[in-house]
């Protein structure tokens, strides 16, 4: 457990979970038993009941022995906090347990075909019928939507009011009879993405958290809570790829000194260049944040500028491979080609999910200069 | 290093604001242009600032300078860009002065340091010979003469070199290395002609004819100073990334003003996302410019290992995101942007010649990768 996981071997939990050998079962058992899955949560809902410093120490301490993560759960990262924040006392004792044990595995209801940047025009109905709630509609873009036991939701129970105003955040069984779950293809091949139909799926009233038609102050806090999670898995992954001038170097050789092809070269110094900025700027407003000089740089930049550098480099990862660089599957090429052309694939999406670099630009036009609607 | 100015910092940036935009706002450069000033820059206003301490900020305290870093000569340097102050800061104080600090004698040192503290003396800095920067290709020729020295060569866009009252000469031997000698301008054999560039800013071609120079006004070892130059050339292309980012910060925030206001079809231009987009990109791109221009700043002050790669980076980015900026400055102007009258132009100019300067964004992109041996 103190080796890096690939991805097939990451442990998600839930009531049919899969584990890759008896160490990860027995490493997430003990750690759940102390809470160090949820360090911050109260002890009495299982949680490890430290403080920030106490859990950034834990924290340290982990990454230092090279642990793996116990458990990858968007309970964890995305339902919990808002639980924690906005759900009833029944609802925390309910919920928070299984998710820090890894009974239980998450889904994020969220976009629907029709609302995507828009995601507050969604249009699945939640309709009041005595102590339960019918659901029926579609989500798409369900991550692990077909292993999932449970989905917290975006319904609308208010098709009357102001689109913002009646958005209403509820707990589903997915075991519920009418939820039906589809896998989505991507260019890329099979990915964890589901479409989730539901088909007049009745669910009980207490499921609904907050208040009625209030959901929408929840979903938004859950995004705040998902975008700090993606920057923070993305900067752990970007340390494990090789550089670009080193596959350049093998795959493209040098004259002696310099990458043989000039052109790639200066175009992964631009990318390289770029990265270099980025990582600087986010160290720059982390910095002016600490020195409690506000929030600096909308973080609408960091997710613009990092997903676009993202598929850059990814490209050039393919371009400097080239035929090697293109390959499907099956022999003839190495794992490492393979996951060249995948990953280029995947990162066309980079720009599109968690809002797309549009709507930063909108956002940062706004809310940053200030620019009139 | 920390991002976050020091209160010292912040008070150095509040004074060179103050003092730019009091004695050279951009209607001085306007002036000294429609005039066809033969000076080219206002001695009173570089005694101004010599007077706040700027003309000698990074000269020691013992000759009369602050004895201050690069960081907070990069804070006067963006401010000068705000206004297109013409003045000497890279010629005197970042070229010249530093020529004499690294490797002058303490004759040397003496005898100019204290001057240039006080605005009193110009110095200029030939190294260019060609269309473009190119440190490692200098013909101007050092001949060793019964123990002295005869340079012989021209050298091409000397930053006020019609107006120094000595230069700092990059030459070629006695054999291959590279030379450093301090001339007095008016030495036999040198000759300076101004050349009027399209930002009015200063420059000359200067012949050295048979100069003859003595081996003590060599500034550092004889036919080993290609470090220093190597120095040199990485302090001005940080200080002038820092001129050049405070450029495009002004022509960005002149022209979301200009959106804010200016009417189209009943509504403002700036409410079209067709401008949108592209003014928040902009802004991306003026934010990674200053947290690289701050961070090549900074190497230098801590002498870090990665100084160099970091000052390419800092003046590559410079380089694109000014062009980039003043150019869609006068775009989104309009028609008016393309006036004389604006001084949008002045703004687009000066990125052209500040690009070409101590090497362009694809010169710096080939020395970091050369630096990180690919």
């Amino acid at each position: 457990m103190r080796t890096p996981a690939p991805e097939s071997e990451y442990v998600w939990g839930g009531r049919n979970a899969v584990f890759p050998n008896e160490d990860a079962r027995g490493w997430l058992e003990r750690m759940a038993e102390k809470g160090w899955t949820a360090p911050t949560w109260p002890r009495e809902y299982g949680g490890g009941g430290l403080s920030k410093d106490e859990a950034r120490v834990l924290d340290q301490e982990m990454a230092a022995l090279g642990c793996r993560i116990p458990l990858r759960s968007f309970g964890l990262w995305m339902l919990g906090p808002v639980l924690l924040e906005y759900g009833n006392e029944q609802q925390k004792r309910e919920h928070l347990p299984g998710i820090i044990c890894g009974d239980i595995r998450w889904c994020q209801g969220y976009s629907e075909p029709h609302a995507g940047s828009d995601l507050a025009s969604l249009q699945c109905r939640a309709a009041a019928d005595g102590d339960h709630y019918v659901i029926s509609g579609q989500k798409i873009w369900t991550s692990h939507a077909d292993k999932a036991d449970w989905m917290f939701c975006l319904v609308r129970t208010d098709p009357d009011a102001p689109k913002r105003e009646g958005i209403s955040f509820i707990l589903i069984d997915m075991a519920s009879p009418g939820v039906s779950v589809k896998p989505i293809r991507l260019i890329s091949g099979s990915s964890p993405f589901c479409e989730t139909f539901f088909d007049n799926v009745r669910v009980p009233a207490e499921n609904l958290v907050g208040k009625k038609n209030a959901g929408w102050t929840i979903a938004k806090a859950l995004l705040a809570h998902e975008r700090a999670l993606i920057s923070k898995l993305r900067d752990a992954r970007k340390e494990e790829q090789d550089t670009l001038e080193d596959l350049a170097a093998e795959y493209i050789g040098t004259d002696g000194e310099h990458i043989a092809d000039p052109i790639l070269r200066d175009r992964i110094t631009r990318a390289n260049m770029d990265f270099l900025c980025n990582k600087l700027t986010l160290r720059r407003s982390a910095e002016a944040v600490k020195a409690g000089l506000g929030p600096g740089p909308e973080t609408s930049m960091f997710k613009l500028y990092g997903t676009e550098l993202n598929k850059v480099r990814k490209e050039l990862r393919v371009l400097i491979a080239g035929y090697r660089g293109i390959g499907w599957q099956g022999p003839g090429f190495t794992a490492r080609e393979l996951t060249f052309t995948r990953e280029w694939l995947r990162s066309r999406a980079n720009s599109i999910e968690g809002g797309t670099s549009e709507i930063q630009l909108n956002i940062i036009a706004k809310r940053v200069l200030g620019l009139p609607d | 290093m920390s991002f976050v100015l020091t209160e010292e910092q912040l008070a150095i940036a509040r004074t060179a604001k103050h003092v730019v935009r009091e004695y050279l706002p951009v209607t001085q450069l306007r002036a000294l242009r429609d005039d066809g000033d033969p000076v080219g820059l206002s001695p009173d206003a570089w005694r101004a600032l010599a007077e706040v301490g700027v003309a000698g900020m990074t000269i020691a305290e013992q000759y009369g300078g602050a004895g201050l870093g690069w960081r907070e000569l990069g804070l006067v340097a963006e401010e000068c860009g705000h206004t297109l102050a013409a003045t000497p800061l890279l010629s005197t104080t970042v070229l010249g002065a530093g020529a004499i600090e690294l490797g002058g004698s303490d004759a040397h040192k003496r005898d100019w340091l204290p001057r240039v503290s006080r605005g009193d003396a110009l110095l200029a800095f030939a190294l260019d010979e060609d269309t473009r920067f190119a440190p490692g290709d200098i013909a101007l020729t050092a001949t060793a003469n019964a123990g002295d020295f005869v340079l012989d060569g021209e050298k091409q866009f000397v930053l006020d070199g019609h107006i120094a009252d000595a230069f700092v000469v990059v030459a070629t031997g006695p054999d291959d290395g590279l030379s450093l000698f301090l001339v007095p301008a008016g030495a036999e054999g040198v000759h300076a002609e101004r050349r009027l560039m399209v930002d009015s800013r200063n420059a000359a071609s200067v012949r050295f004819d048979q100069v003859q120079v003595a081996e003590a006004d060599a500034l550092g070892p004889i036919g080993g100073a290609a470090d220093i130059v190597s120095l040199l050339c990485d302090r001005a292309a940080a200080v002038l990334a820092a001129e050049m980012l405070g450029g495009m910060c002004e022509a960005f925030d002149r022209t979301l003003a200009y959106l804010k206001e200016r009417k189209q079809f009943g509504v403002v231009i700036g409410s079209f996302q067709a401008l949108k987009h592209r003014t928040a990109r902009m802004f991306c791109e003026i934010e990674l410019t200053k947290s690289i221009v701050a961070a090549a700043l900074q190497a230098l002050d801590d002498g870090a290992d990665d100084a160099p790669m970091l000052v390419s980076t800092a003046k590559a980015r410079a380089s694109d995101s000014y062009l980039l900026v003043a150019a869609e400055a006068i775009q989104m102007h309009g028609g008016i942007g393309v006036t004389d009258e604006l001084d949008i132009g002045l703004f687009y100019k000066r990125a052209r010649v500040a690009e070409l300067s101590f090497g362009d964004a694809a010169y710096h992109r080939d020395r970091f990768a050369c630096l990180l041996g690919y």
